[in-house]
């Protein structure tokens, strides 16, 4: 049956604190603080309340505040076996990591921030607490405002605790790298590439999967590297990625070229890192109409990060 | 005259009341392509489920954007509701047309416009059946991994309407995970383009938002699908089992051991005996459970969980059979995709459910609902997506019988309020129309309520779009008086 939030007295003192009226700004680990513009110094910034609420791992569904920094979660997730698609970025929260939406690297093999989140209870403009979505893996009840929540800036609410779907950590994960191949074939013969770097010359794979299968994928990639005249992939770190996203088709990564400045693609899904801002294009009109009506809708009066927009506000 | 009969007794206007629209939507869609007569419209006044139906008003059939943007607009400038139709597949009455609104099928629009295997992506109109879009796409190795049961009818904008799921969702996610961009039309008749094809679209997710949206958010005209490369490698396993806990316990040790199997269902004895007497699946009939595990992905991980799940089973007393070819796979396959149809033989009715709960409490939430429909004197078949606890209990019977249907509304009732005590949630596929809306308190305060009102708001200001579904009174917009008969026609 419905669980009341204010029932929960962590969530109501947070509810409390963030109260009716005047500006707000939620601050998670603090490590995008400067994506869509700096928030307005005047306003007054609270933190999440942190720590795992409830972990199941038969449910492969884990409950946990807002503040809790992605890394610690996911060391007791690791306890059983598990993790979720959120990228562990050092330092960064669950609600900060959700508020962002981006997703990691390792999106390929292991999903989108966006999927992971089953529910989300958060902090209205008028201080109220809301639940979206619901606990279990699957749900379908009612409209989708946890969708809204994700990436949105902590503009429309301040995300409070969430439910998230878990995922069995494979039995085997590694990196290489390789120079001179065509990360295409890399994406086209392996399976098990859970993530696919490029940086124009040299590309960085992790496969990930039952031992058996990366072993397979790694001589297959032994094979590409060996057709090409390239040397034997090596054990390598995953490269250090340049500061600035530039968010592409995945074709249009692939034909990243020197004229594009430095840049690490991720091959098979489209973002690329790159060392200079690169500004989004022009939003869909009608979509910017909505997107206004869904922040007056949540937030009809701009208490909430004011200062920050998202992309096409 | 029998249409026209039962049209009338649902309340429909006489014929020729509303001829300014018809006349407007003739005008800009052309006469082949607006039906008003008594059988069309009757055809579109409901969906798949037990819901008696609504009024359907026109019934239009565009063939592109611009046609769905002409409907819309002459609806609303005759103050008339719109709702949009797919193949009316749907069992939650989310289709089923309230108060005359001008129907919109999108059943003509049905062609794939473009696949791009590079990008792994197709878009493809609303009216696209799933099952074709992954049929024209298997010489590519390439699928649309959303697989409802309804697949060889289903379109693709009925699966973005209800975020449908299906047995493969396991491990792949529902249609949310799978759709990149939808361009939809939106109340005023603007059309707009959520998400696309980039990595991170910015800007808020209202494809996320849409998807789901049960048609009240606006009209999809195009959709952006993502396309899923095939598995290089199958297997499929029959668990058969002497007792429903040993098979539930059996799900919760496969979840536990690190599995995600591409399917994990399940099917109660009943439903067993159904099937073998329709279409000879080969399904043990002694056995109290069964449950279909499919793994895929490459041979050796296919074979260390397959191996896996074979020693889970064995730990919990199962009978195991494994599909020695395709052939033998695609007869599995056909017992449970036959569910259905075999219980047709049973009973000229049923009343199929879709609640979900955690997978931990299955075994108690099942025992609950035989107790229920013992108590009804009903008969249940139980034939679900064991892995993620997506529950589809069906309660077959005859509506003719005296009471009958009463009876199945309560047990129905009770199989709902079950699910939401052990935590459960109200729908896993099949959402929520008009056939839980009046549950939606037990799963969201008045509060979250509120707060989906205003997601609705945003994108339907005017409140046009398939008015009286989804959100209860008063959260809902609906001000047409016909509505309050929804509740009724549903749920006595």
């Amino acid at each position: 049956m419905r669980r009341d939030p204010c029932s929960d007295p962590v969530l109501a003192a947070f509810a409390a604190e963030i109260g009716p009226s005047g500006p707000v700004t939620i601050k998670g680990g603090g490590t995008h603080w400067s994506v869509g513009g700096g928030p307005d110094p005047t306003a007054r910034v609270v933190a999440a309340p942190e720590g795992i609420v409830k972990f199941q791992p038969s449910e492969t569904t884990v409950e946990v505040r807002a503040g809790t920094k992605v890394t610690e979660l996911h060391e007791v997730l690791a306890e059983h076996g598990q993790r979720t698609s959120l990228p562990e970025d050092p330092g960064s929260t669950v609600g900060g990591a959700l508020a962002l939406g981006w997703s990691g690297p390792a999106r390929l093999g292991r999903g989108l921030t966006r999927d992971a989140v089953l529910q989300i209870r958060y902090v209205g403009s008028a201080g109220e607490l809301v639940t979206a979505g619901g606990p279990t893996v699957k749900n379908v009840s009612g409209f989708d405002v946890c969708r809204l929540m994700i990436g949105s800036l902590g503009t429309l609410g301040c995300i409070a605790d969430m439910i998230l779907r878990t995922r069995p950590i494979p039995e085997l994960e590694v990196w290489h790298s390789v120079f001179g191949i065509d990360p295409a074939d890399v994406l086209q013969s392996c399976a098990t590439a859970g993530s696919i770097l490029w940086d124009g010359s040299c590309t960085w794979i992790m496969n990930a999967g039952y031992g058996v299968d990366v072993e397979h994928d790694l001589a297959v990639l032994a094979e590409i590297s060996a057709k090409a005249g390239a040397d034997r992939p090596a054990p390598a770190d995953p490269p250090k990625l340049p500061p600035h996203r530039w968010s592409r088709r995945p074709s249009e990564a692939l034909a990243m070229g020197p004229e594009d400045g430095s840049f690490v693609a991720e091959i098979g899904v489209g973002m690329v890192h790159v060392d200079h801002p690169v500004s989004p294009p022009p939003p869909d009109e009608g979509s910017v109409l909505v997107q206004r009506r869904v922040k007056q809708a949540f937030d009809p009066d701009s208490r909430f990060n004011p200062g920050r927009r998202v992309g096409g506000m | 005259m029998a249409v026209l009969e039962k049209l009338r007794k649902r309340g429909a206007g006489p014929a020729g009341t509303r001829d300014r629209c018809v006349a407007d939507l003739v005008a800009a869609l052309g006469a082949e392509r607006v039906h008003n007569d008594g059988a069309a419209r009757l055809l579109a006044s409901t969906d798949a489920s037990i819901f008696e139906g609504g009024v359907a008003g026109p019934v239009c059939f565009p063939d592109s954007t611009a046609q769905v943007q002409a409907c819309v607009r002459i609806a609303s400038a005759h103050h008339r509701p719109v709702v949009a139709r797919g193949a009316g597949s749907g069992l939650t009455g989310a289709a089923a047309p309230l108060g005359e609104p001008v129907v919109v099928a999108t059943t003509r629009m049905n062609r794939i416009l473009e696949v791009d295997g590079a990008n792994r992506v197709a878009w493809v109109q609303p009216g696209v059946i799933n099952l074709d879009l992954s049929n024209h796409l298997s010489p590519m190795g390439l699928h649309f991994a959303p697989d409802p049961s309804s697949q060889p009818v289903c379109t693709i904008g009925g699966n973005v309407a209800n975020n449908s799921g299906g047995p493969h969702c396991l491990a792949l996610g529902v249609t949310s995970a799978h759709v990149l961009a939808i361009e939809v039309v939106l109340s005023d008749g603007r059309v707009v383009m959520l998400g696309g094809l980039d990595a991170e679209p910015s800007g808020y997710d209202l494809r996320g938002a849409f998807v789901g949206g049960e048609g009240m958010l606006g009209i999809a005209t195009r959709v952006a699908v993502r396309l899923t490369p095939n598995p290089a490698a199958v297997r499929t396993l029959l668990l058969s089992f002497s007792d429903v806990e040993s098979a539930a316990a059996t799900v919760g040790a496969i979840i536990a051991a690190g599995l995600v199997p591409a399917a994990l269902e399940m099917m109660d004895q009943q439903c067993v005996e159904a099937v073998e007497d329709f279409c000879h699946a080969g399904y043990p009939r002694d056995a109290a459970a069964v449950l279909l595990v499919e793994v895929d992905g490459m041979p050796g991980g296919v074979e260390a969980q397959a191996a896996k799940v074979e020693e889970i089973g064995r730990g919990h007393g199962a009978g195991i059979r494994v599909a020695a070819d395709e052939q033998e796979r695609q007869l599995l396959w056909k017992g449970r995709k036959s569910a259905f149809g075999a219980i047709a033989r049973i009973k000229p009715d049923y009343y199929l459910h879709d609640t979900v709960v955690p997978r931990g409490r299955l075994v108690e939430v099942l025992q609950r609902i035989y107790e229920i429909v013992d108590r009804h004197g009903l008969l249940v078949l139980n034939v679900f997506h064991a892995g993620d606890g997506n529950l589809h209990p069906i309660i077959a019977y005859d509506s003719r019988e005296e009471g009958m249907s009463e009876k199945v509304r309560e047990a129905g009732r009770e199989i709902i309020s079950v699910s939401m005590e052990v935590g459960g949630v109200l729908s896993g596929e099949h959402g929520i129309g008009v056939e839980k809306r009046d549950f939606m308190p037990l799963m969201f305060s008045n509060t979250d309520l509120d707060h989906q009102a205003r997601l609705k708001s945003a994108f339907d200001p005017v409140c046009m779009m398939n008015p009286g579904k989804v959100l209860p009174s008063p959260h809902s917009c609906a001000d047409i008086s016909e509505l309050s008969r929804a509740s009724g026609d549903v749920w006595g």
